[in-house]
């Protein structure tokens, strides 16, 4: 095993490794930052119509009160329509792989609310559930729900016929089926479909806010532009980024955690 | 069980019967005969090779007697019981051509779990260590399948199938996915172990030396139906290593064997 194991560490653990992980993204990142900073600087680009970066991050940091208190409202949105979504998609996906006519019935359905553009059923949920939490969770949930329902479909269906001929051998029951093979062979299908669904539900969100919102990142982001506030406009485009990153970061984690036995080589 | 109690004729229960057994799958282009009249006992401790070319049943033959499948035709018992029941009760273990390990599981694990689905796991982890001792993988209990050879995987998979202490042994071209001198090594490990334990094995493989080394009859199958050709004893000495290979007496085993074949391959 260590055998195996050994060429990969050793082609990753050559010097200047951290250099490629780290140095190499940062390096990237930083020369968009300066020749953005550069080209308003020596073009006299109007700072209404795009700031620099040093602006954005005055702004973050001269507006964070505001932000933080916004950022909230989004990431509870985000993270409750992230949770129904997926819990739904999870729930349908069990059901579907057990029961083949319910399948049937239902997968047009999800078909037909998936082919319904998000910014067009925006205002009827807004119409229908009101100003507070309920329609952007539930357009935070809409969004995130597909993607998942069909990996986790393929995932829960990914078990070799082998594997399935040998819980027959071992008299398993269906249940057992379930929980010792099909459920962990889903869980990589799984956690690609979930880290998907971070990013969308930060989007489901924002986007209910635009609707009708009194507070988050979506109300902030009309509202700065409205009143021409560019600075204050990026600032908060950041903070939706960085926090669509958090979430991915965490499921990213728990992915670590919880799928242990692939190797490191398939992950990267 | 010991290879000496062979010669203590067929009168006694068999630890396989098949009589009279057929079976036809039903396919788009009409039902497709797959095995037809086939009549096979295996005795209590016997080692008996099951060879045919691909797609003369035989791996279908070992998924009737393991009631995987149900025949259209014909009886099977195992250990005196039906198909069903001697499942139920674990009188068989049985091994498959991929190792079927899975892949969330470490070896000890993987091991365990025909015990975990019986109910009984708890008394079976010092089993399962003296079983992965058996088939020589002592130091390899914690590795997961991804980090083992496929010989190492094959042999976890032996030793899953002994963990219920089953009397038979239904094993589906084990070693086929091999390398040559991995399979060699497999074979010898293989006598070691039925040495070991004394119980009844059916060995399905289309190679022919590989047949003869291991068993004391080979049962050649024919093509399309699938029936008994040739019923062939192997008066061989045990114990057997690898230069028995290079003799006069092995060579006229296979090329019996061979020309059996080869009057099946011209039918087609």
């Amino acid at each position: 095993m260590t055998a195996a194991a050994a060429p990969r560490q050793d082609v990753s653990g050559r010097g200047g490794s951290l250099l490629r992980r780290f140095g190499l993204p940062t390096l990237g990142i930083l020369t968009m930052l300066g020749y953005w900073e550069l080209h308003i600087r020596l073009f006299n680009v109007p700072h209404y119509l795009m700031p620099p970066p040093s602006l954005i991050a005055v702004t973050l940091v001269e507006e964070w009160p505001t932000l933080e208190r916004n950022v909230g409202t989004t990431l509870i949105e985000a993270v409750g329509g992230f949770l129904l979504g997926n819990a739904v998609a999870i729930l349908l996906a069990v059901l579907f792989v057990h029961n083949r006519p319910m399948e049937r019935t239902l997968f047009p359905v999800a078909v037909a609310v998936r082919t319904v553009p998000i910014i067009a059923i925006a205002p009827i949920l807004v119409l229908l559930l009101g100003n507070g939490y309920a329609p952007k969770v539930v357009i935070a949930a809409l969004i995130s729900f597909f993607p998942t329902l069909v990996n986790m479909v393929r995932g829960l269906e990914s078990v070799e016929v082998s594997a399935l001929e040998l819980m027959r051998v071992l008299s398993a029951t269906r249940t057992q089926v379930f929980f010792k093979l099909r459920l962990p062979s889903s869980l990589p299908f799984l956690f690609a479909a979930l880290k998907i669904a971070t990013a969308s539900s930060v989007i489901g969100a924002i986007v209910a806010e635009w609707i009708g919102a009194d507070t988050g990142l979506g109300y902030l982001i009309v509202i700065s532009t409205f009143e021409f506030r560019t600075g204050l406009l990026y600032a908060t485009t950041a903070m939706a980024s960085f926090l669509a990153l958090a979430l991915f970061l965490a499921v990213a984690v728990l992915e670590r955690l919880i799928v242990r036995w692939q190797p490191a080589t398939t992950r990267q | 069980m010991s290879p000496a109690d062979r010669s203590a004729s067929g009168s006694g229960p068999a630890a396989i019967r098949l009589e009279e057994v057929g079976m036809t799958f039903p396919t788009s282009s009409g039902p497709l005969r797959v095995l037809e009249g086939v009549s096979i006992a295996v005795r209590p401790g016997e080692f008996v090779s099951l060879l045919g070319p691909s797609g003369c049943g035989k791996s279908t033959l070992l998924r009737l007697i393991a009631d995987i499948l149900a025949p259209t035709d014909g009886r099977i018992t195992v250990a005196g019981e039906s198909p069903e029941t001697a499942r139920r009760r674990r009188a068989f273990g049985f091994v498959f051509q991929d190792s079927t390990l899975l892949a969330w599981r470490s070896a000890l694990q993987n091991v365990l779990l025909p015990l975990e689905i019986s109910g009984d796991a708890g008394e079976g982890r010092e089993r399962a260590r003296r079983l992965l001792d058996l088939v020589g993988l002592t130091k390899f209990e914690s590795a997961y399948p991804w980090q083992l050879s496929g010989g190492m995987r094959q042999r976890v998979a032996i030793a899953r199938a002994l963990i219920t202490e089953p009397r038979i042994l239904l094993m589906d071209e084990p070693f086929g996915a091999l390398d040559e001198i991995t399979r060699e090594y497999m074979n010898l490990e293989l006598l070691r172990i039925w040495q070991a334990t004394g119980t009844t094995i059916l060995f399905v493989t289309h190679s022919s030396p590989e047949a003869v080394f291991l068993a004391d009859r080979v049962v050649v199958l024919g093509v399309r139906p699938g029936r008994v050709k040739l019923d062939l004893a192997v008066e061989l000495p045990r114990p057997r290593d690898p230069a028995l290979k290079e003799t006069v007496e092995f060579a006229r085993h296979t090329a019996t064997l061979r020309r059996a074949l080869v009057g099946e391959t011209r039918l087609e």
